[in-house]
């Protein structure tokens, strides 16, 4: 008798700690160790995160990453939680990802199916078009309108490989530079290197707002294709992953996000208070009426 | 560490309309060949004439082949290819400046022509040893030949000295194909640029630059070996023995 409900007890607690360890497996008992949570997050990727002028990291994604990390600090409950941040680029982000350094990536990363092989993305938070900028002197309103010309975008961008599949599909001749980040892809055209910019609309939009002669630029109406950014993470670890999502979601369905977006996105901004004037678009008010985390374009038309 | 291998990714179909991520890879080889190779040859012509005029008697001209070394050696790569892409063409005549930004391979004719005078300076300090290297007596034997100044370098001198410095010159050769990978940041496609958007696009970074590192190695043995038989059939019985081992 007494062996029977020792054995129970033992079977019991076997099973509660089997629980209990089955939850906090992965990067959740990573932060539970060693009490504090690592983001990646960008120099220059204004408004989503970048360095401002007090040498400290802010922006549209960071605010959402913190959502998350609340959230992740009560669900561990957690008293105190370290937050450290860590800078990447679009070349390190990976590697730094893959061996720990970094927990969640908040920055401007498109969620695509390609990088869903490799990596993991919470509910998508901003949906971006890339159009083309261009000096008004130039007329540039379509891809028609460069037939023949050159053209920049950035290395290793959806953008770039989107284009080198058109020029070939629609005969028309471009001359495509590839600049190795925005900074420079905008300086060739403020030189005249490059007729047009192709990139994500937001990501112009800073750029020309933050350049010598704001009022020189324009940026086309249409947008070639929809580029869904999310927040990144490691993959298969779903009990992560379901912290971070419902973050997201919960910010989502509580309005806050209306705030939060206003701030980066319609007010001035550090470092030169500039306001970036911009609207939320149809398929940013979709995403967040019906959250999705897929990487599919047309999954935001 | 929490990351997804795949080796076969190489196979697969690279978005950006050339083939498969091999053959980006591949494309990028092509242009990183070409553009060290194409400054290569104008680094080792323009640096046998200026270490040249380095060792020459006439002062004020090696007071101005010194001048070219230190600004070509001093200056960043980096900073160089900065300068010749993007601000030469604001600094000449707007017409020759826009005639400049034009011009179809715009950055590559850039990196070859940045990469041969940053290469050219090292290249000269090379040569200017090896004559310097020589013995005294050979200089003076020429002359007491009957040779003049410029028939003392061009028989007696220069072959020797550059017997001398194929080791050195060498290493130069595998820093200009290295180096050739700066050119990535004035949008030249080549080798590593195109392991970065291999990166971007498929986020198996660990495999592009593992291919990116092996295809270097290799073209490199290739260049090693070329330079130690140029060695060997050039070598002068008895005179140089030769630096990069061997017997």
């Amino acid at each position: 008798m007494k062996l029977a409900k020792l054995i129970a007890v033992l079977i019991g607690a076997g099973v509660i700690a089997g629980a209990a360890q089955a939850q906090e497996s992965g990067t959740l008992k990573k932060i539970k160790d060693s009490g504090s949570i690592t983001l990646g997050v960008r120099d220059s990727s204004i408004p989503f995160s970048y360095l401002d002028d007090k040498q400290s990291y802010q922006g549209y994604s960071i605010d959402l990453c913190l959502k998350a990390v609340t959230a992740l600090q009560k669900h561990l409950g957690l008293t105190q939680l370290n937050v450290k941040l860590n800078p990447v680029t679009s070349a390190t982000r990976i590697p730094l990802m893959a061996n720990g350094t970094i927990d969640l990536e908040c920055g401007s990363t498109t969620n695509n199916i390609e990088r869903q092989k490799q990596v993991a993305f919470a509910p998508t938070t901003f949906v971006s078009g890339n159009r083309l900028l261009a000096k008004k002197s130039a007329n540039v309103s379509s891809l028609n309108d460069l037939k023949g010309k050159t053209l920049v975008s950035t290395a290793g961008t959806t953008s770039m490989r989107q284009i080198t599949g058109l020029n070939t599909e629609r005969n028309l001749g471009l001359n495509i530079l590839s600049a190795k980040d925005h900074a420079e892809a905008f300086l060739m055209v403020e030189t005249g290197r490059a007729v047009a910019f192709l990139m994500d609309d937001i990501l112009l939009a800073s750029l020309a707002a933050n350049s010598k002669s704001p009022a020189d630029y324009s940026i086309t109406k249409d947008a070639l294709e929809l580029e869904p950014y999310g927040i990144m993470m490691r993959r298969d670890d779903p009990a992560f992953k379901k912290v971070v999502d419902d973050a997201i979601v919960a910010v989502f369905k509580s309005g806050d996000i209306n705030r939060i977006y206003a701030k980066w996105f319609q007010s001035p901004i550090p470092p030169k208070g500039v306001n970036l004037n911009w609207p939320m678009n149809d398929q940013l008010k979709k995403v967040i009426a019906s959250p999705t985390d897929s990487g599919d374009p047309a999954a935001y038309k | 560490m929490n990351y997804n291998w795949n080796w076969g990714i190489f196979w697969e179909r690279s978005p950006d309309a050339i083939g498969t991520y091999m053959d980006t890879l591949l494309a990028g080889l092509y242009w990183t060949l070409a553009t060290a190779l194409i400054a290569w040859v104008m680094a080792l012509i323009l640096g046998a004439i200026i270490g040249t005029i380095r060792t020459m008697p006439h002062k004020w001209a090696v007071r101005l082949a010194n001048g070219y070394v230190e600004l070509f050696r001093n200056i960043p790569l980096l900073v160089q290819m900065f300068l010749w892409f993007f601000v030469m063409p604001e600094l000449v005549p707007t017409a020759i400046g826009d005639w400049l930004k034009q011009l179809p391979n715009a950055p590559f004719v850039t990196a070859v022509i940045c990469l041969g005078f940053f290469t050219s300076s090292r290249v000269a300090v090379q040569v200017s040893a090896g004559i310097n290297a020589l013995p005294r007596g050979q200089k003076m034997a020429g002359t007491a030949l009957g040779l003049t100044l410029p028939q003392t370098y061009r028989y007696v001198l220069l072959p020797m000295a550059f017997r001398i410095v194929i080791p050195p010159l060498t290493s130069e050769f595998l820093n200009i194909i290295k180096n050739s990978a700066v050119a990535l940041t004035i949008g030249l496609m080549e080798l590593t640029a195109r392991a970065r958007s291999m990166q971007e696009f498929s986020f198996q970074v660990f495999e592009a630059f593992t291919a990116a590192t092996i295809i270097y190695i290799l073209v490199n043995i290739v260049v090693v070996n070329l330079m130690r038989f140029i060695e060997k059939k050039v070598a002068v019985p008895g005179y140089i023995t030769s630096g990069t081992g061997g017997k």
